[in-house]
């Protein structure tokens, strides 16, 4: 579904990304994985159009920075890592603009299938109750549910996240994750997500990009991608043993 | 109320509720002033100019009809203009303390007004034409220097940012108008008018000038309604949802420009009302700009006649600049918001 090729971001002499390529294929849930600064983001950026970059970035055969935004936004949902409301709109107009794309003009009103999506998106985040209430009254996890529904009634078929658990508790976190495999279960979609917790990517995700100072190090399946030598290489630590030691600590733990 | 917060759209019972509210300030306004004149006369005065029918004697119907009338109207429409644009702005940039005056704008305007007069700059043929198309030009053109500043300082865009670029811009602004007041000795009496706003010799060659711009451009704006709510959301939801970012900005900032510069030619760089009046309406029908944009137009036309009302009525016969009333509300309002924003709510 997508494919990114040759892809670098630079301003003025700082190189941030070069030369990554990968690609995100139906069913697929593609981890975008590396340490603080190694260039997630500002590729998460790229692909969604937010920083200009040079080489190209596909979507379904065609050229992603030739496509309207309004057919970009149909095809591919975003959820940014911050949100930050300035002004009192409700929960429901928030995700309400998910349907957008699908009728920008103010003389269109919103039809049946918008209402139908927006209040399927409200459930699923568990938003619903909250519908009426002001962002601004919102805590930072539940802020990130409403961005998460309006993704959902923007109904895409590739979904991309800059670290969807980032203002989420525990329960939440597993919440939000499960939710989005149930997403992924239906024909046609993917995930390309960023996440920093290497137990996270290992549970949900199908395949990896391990990044490292703005260069792929690895894409592939997720086994292929987190062994112990590329994770030494890019976390300058045993992960491995980090990974065990931490577990160690609560199976020895009195229930 | 809480069911006019409760929906989408501004429906018909909303306009003729703002829109009568509107009409009977705009009766008071004309009927108060240096000479009271009741009610009955003035609708007579009126209707008998409509149809053209002879001048009744005593002095109401020229006051009326060839003073007052056409000052309220222009005064109602620049108030909605600008009220709109501040709309605009503070959606555009997620910003509450967005506005022609905050941002210098308005001053940018003003420049473009005084360099036409000072030049001797006019279109043949066309009256007011030279100070118009230079107040938009500069509007606009002050709206790209201060924008692209901003960005390239703060790519976020913070509050803060913006606002203290659009100070640095209007004190630079204002010492080129200075400067340029220096050496036309002749015109500072029409170049002071300028700076300080006023809309007391307004004809209705102003008003329908101004009623031809609110209309065209108030209907590109409103169409754009829900494009705002996603600018105020954030530029980033914004494209994600699918708006066409840079289409977008562009054809308000354009909008904007156009209103901001005639406004401002017309009536000199009025300070504040854009900023004050979205604020309160906002408390009242919420952030959704579907509501919000036509709200706020009815309701700046409201805010600018009181305050033009209460600069003729309170040191009667004199007249104080309609500036000093808006912008005596306006400077507590701006502290008011500043300290709101500070504690994010």
């Amino acid at each position: 579904m997508l494919e990114v090729k040759d892809l670098a971001v630079r301003y003025g002499n700082l190189t941030i990304l070069d030369g990554i390529d990968f690609s995100v294929k139906e069913g697929q849930w593609v981890m975008l994985i590396g340490p603080n600064g190694a260039g997630k983001s500002t590729l998460v950026h790229a692909v969604t159009q937010g920083v200009p970059y040079a080489g190209t970035v596909r979507y379904k055969g065609r050229d992603v920075s030739r496509m309207k935004p309004a057919n970009i936004a149909r095809e591919i949902g975003v959820l940014a890592q911050n949100h930050n409301v300035a002004y009192a709109f409700t929960v429901e107009e928030i995700v309400k603009l998910g349907r957008y794309s699908f009728s920008p003009s103010l003389f269109k009103g919103a039809t049946d299938e918008d209402d139908v999506l927006v209040k399927k998106a409200l459930e699923m985040t568990g938003m619903l109750p909250y519908r009426n209430q002001s962002a601004l009254t919102l805590s930072g996890g539940e802020l990130q549910r409403v961005f998460l529904a309006q993704v959902f009634a923007q109904d895409p078929s590739l979904l991309i996240l800059d670290e969807p658990t980032s203002h989420l508790d525990l329960l939440y976190q597993k919440q939000v994750l499960t939710l989005l495999e149930e997403w992924l279960r239906q024909p046609g979609r993917a995930v390309l997500s960023v996440v920093h917790d290497l137990s996270l990517a290992r549970i949900y995700g199908t395949h990896g990009v391990l990044l490292n100072k703005g260069k792929t190090v690895s894409f592939g399946i997720l086994d292929e991608v987190l062994t112990r030598e590329h994770l030494q290489q890019v976390y300058a630590m045993d992960v491995y043993d980090w990974m065990r030691d931490m577990l160690s600590r609560w199976e020895c733990a009195c229930e | 109320m809480e069911n006019m917060i409760r929906k989408e759209h501004f429906r018909f019972l909303d306009y003729s509720l703002f829109g009568s509210a509107t009409l009977i300030v705009l009766v008071l306004c004309v009927c108060v002033g240096s000479v009271n004149i009741p009610l009955g006369e003035m609708v007579k005065a009126i209707w008998n100019a409509l149809l053209g029918l002879p001048v009744s004697e005593g002095a109401a119907q020229p006051i009326i009809v060839s003073v007052r009338l056409p000052r309220v109207i222009c005064v109602a429409l620049v108030g909605g203009s600008l009220s709109l644009c501040g709309v605009v702005m503070q959606g555009l940039l997620r910003n509450p303390l967005a506005d022609g005056s905050t941002l210098g704008v308005s001053s940018g305007a003003s420049l473009g007004a005084v360099m036409a007069i000072a030049f001797g700059i006019t279109f043949p043929g066309i009256p007011f034409a030279g100070t118009m198309v230079m107040a938009i030009v500069f509007a606009f053109l002050s709206l790209l220097i201060i924008l692209s500043l901003a960005y390239r300082m703060d790519y976020s865009l913070s509050t803060h940012t913006i606002i203290l670029i659009g100070v640095v811009y209007s004190m630079f602004v204002s010492s080129i108008i200075s400067f340029i007041m220096t050496f036309s000795h002749e015109k500072i009496k029409t170049i002071t008018f300028w700076t300080m706003g006023s809309l007391s010799g307004s004809h209705y060659q102003n008003a329908l000038v101004l009623l031809g711009a609110l209309l065209v451009c108030g209907a590109v704006i409103f169409a754009h309604a829900q494009s705002l709510n996603a600018f105020a959301i954030g530029e980033d939801n914004a494209r994600h949802i699918g708006v066409n970012v840079n289409k977008v900005k562009f054809t308000l900032l354009i909008s904007i420009s156009v209103l901001i510069g005639i406004c401002v030619s017309i009536g000199g760089s009025i300070g504040f009302v854009g900023l004050a009046v979205p604020h309160m309406t906002r408390m009242i029908v919420g952030p959704n700009h579907k509501r919000l944009l036509p709200a706020s137009t009815f309701a700046g036309a409201v805010f600018l006649m009181l305050a033009d009302l209460i600069s003729r009525v309170v040191l009667r016969p004199l007249e104080l600049p309609i500036g000093v009333v808006t912008s005596f509300v306006g400077a507590i309002m701006f502290v008011y918001i500043f300290y709101l924003t500070r504690r994010r709510i």
